[in-house]
């Protein structure tokens, strides 16, 4: 799973083999930070009845995410955003018929999606299939007005027709890497991750969740 | 280990049981939905197969696989024309050409959903064999528990009743020990079993010492028809013995909980008033019981031999 970053990436740091990972750090705290604030102004910028305004974060990463724009959001505009926590393991497409099954995050919707307009908050954009995942998860939920996507890292290697409306940053990557964000216990930051070995090799289930 | 099925919890280790657990209070979120159906196994096919009647267990497990939008059918062959085993593994064989995705098994054999999972590809999940063990109730159990105080850990479980007759009281001695819980049974010497405290429990056949210090109270549904009065001499000496009011409570914690695997058979197990109020959680566990199975079921189902 790409989503259980966090722990993942300090596990492949701490891990005897971990010099065969080269590691480079895309978005520290503060450039972080400030992609946040940048994306909330886009927000404002594009959307006319802010009111309307559901920011939904995928757990892990874009939970903390999700809460830092509603933040950012309220300085810049006193706007106050509904939150929620959508988790998409049971929409994946990527369910196979043996193996082991992905451990459940949280999903905590406070209020009906019903003529909201969503902001669905990821940290890692790639494939497009947690995003296509969530989507169908929210209609679960009702029916907003719109959707939109922000993502803090978009990693490209997209495989559905799905657009991200609010990047952080662009990242090229090769299929097998990894980008991850770690926090929010500690500061925040988007590290790649490359395997020095074996770049290509990657199982499918890991680049499907991305 | 968990295998690729759910036979009873002496298989489980402390892993697999938190696994199951998080996963359960997870699923629970999806149950007060609007729209309570995820899309997680659909084009599965669940075959709940009970040989022995029950209303309660077999709709939990058909809820529970058509909110993860499972296709679920039941087969409830009589359980008379099919108690030798050579007709049971024919069943057994008829449904594994129907290609499930998972077979859910009642049987009052000990040991029958162990046969039958060696025949099928399919992965089986025990709702009640026998005395021997009914997996899925005291995973829903330690579930309620941990909803109510926070931890199994270092609590104190009062199990009451026919321990020696009760496939619940089985698994919950074994689960609720798995995960550090102190689990003491107490009833008549009658049903009390004399190895019993071999699993590592206590035994008492006075309620009073039983409850002393307890923070869960579970009482066991009496089976009148399966024990013919032979282990007690009246339902009311039972019930004014071991049956559990506010009054015997008092023994237990101030804050202890009381559970029920249902049904109850009010006024002899439990009083009128603790059946139906606080503290007893009895519709929790009903409640839990739908997201624990659902928990189940998307851990296993699909998941077939390896090929040979």
């Amino acid at each position: 799973m790409a989503n259980d970053d966090a722990g993942s990436a300090r596990n492949a740091r701490a891990h005897p083999n971990a010099a065969a990972h080269s590691e480079s750090l895309l978005l520290d705290d503060g450039a972080i930070r400030r992609a946040l604030m940048r994306i909330a102004h886009e927000i404002v910028e594009k959307n006319e009845d802010l009111s309307r305004l559901y920011l939904v974060g995928i757990p892990n990463g874009g939970v903390p995410l999700a809460k830092q724009l509603a933040a950012n959001l309220r300085e810049i505009a006193s706007v106050d955003a509904l939150i929620g926590v959508l988790d998409t393991t049971l929409y994946r497409d990527d369910l196979v018929s043996s193996g082991a099954r992905p451990r459940l995050r949280r999903t905590e919707m406070p209020s009906s999606v019903d003529e909201r307009v969503v902001i669905l908050v990821d940290d890692v954009a790639s494939t497009g299939r947690t995003i296509r995942a969530a989507m169908d998860a929210l209609m679960d939920f009702g029916r907003p007005r719109g959707v939109q996507v922000a993502a803090l890292v978009d990693r490209g290697h997209r495989e559905l027709p799905i657009k991200i409306d609010y990047v952080g940053k662009n990242v090229p990557t090769q299929r097998g890497d990894r980008v991850a964000m770690r926090g929010p216990d500690e500061a925040l930051e988007v590290v790649l991750l490359r395997n020095a070995h074996a770049p290509a090799a990657k199982a499918k289930g890991a680049e499907g969740a991305a | 280990m968990m295998g690729r099925g759910l036979l009873g919890i002496e298989d489980l280790d402390r892993d697999d049981i938190e696994k199951i657990l998080d996963t359960a209070i997870k699923m629970k979120e999806i149950g007060e939905r609007d729209v309570k159906k995820v899309p997680t196994l659909r084009g599965r096919t669940i075959i709940n197969l009970f040989f022995e009647p029950s209303t309660r267990t077999r709709t939990s497990f058909e809820i529970a696989g058509k909110r993860l939008s499972a296709d679920v059918v039941n087969f409830s062959p009589s359980s008379s024309s099919l108690t030798k085993s050579e007709s049971i593994l024919d069943t057994a064989k008829t449904l594994d050409a129907m290609d499930p995705d998972a077979v859910v098994i009642r049987h009052k054999v000990s040991g029958v959903p162990k046969r039958i999972a060696d025949e099928l590809d399919a992965p089986v999940i025990n709702a009640g064999d026998g005395a021997h063990e009914h997996p899925t109730q005291a995973l829903l159990d330690m579930m309620t528990v941990l909803e109510e105080k926070g931890r199994l850990d270092g609590l104190t479980v009062t199990i009451i009743g026919d321990i020696a007759h009760s496939r619940v009281a089985r698994s919950n001695i074994y689960g609720f020990r798995k995960m550090g819980a102190e689990v003491r049974v107490a009833g008549p010497p009658t049903m009390l079993p004399s190895c019993i405290e071999s699993l590592g429990v206590k035994a008492f056949t006075s309620l009073r010492e039983a409850l002393d210090g307890a923070d869960v109270v579970m009482a066991l549904r009496i089976q009148t028809e399966r024990l013919s009065g032979a282990a007690f001499p009246t339902v009311r000496e039972y019930s004014s013995t071991f049956g559990l009011d506010r009054q015997k409570l008092r023994f237990a914690k101030d804050d202890a909980i009381v559970m029920h695997p249902g049904p109850v058979n009010r006024g002899v197990e439990l009083s009128h008033d603790l059946t139906d109020r606080r503290p007893s959680v009895i519709l929790d566990q009903v409640r839990n019981g739908v997201a624990l199975r659902m928990a189940v079921l998307y851990l296993l189902a699909g998941r077939r031999k390896p090929a040979a």
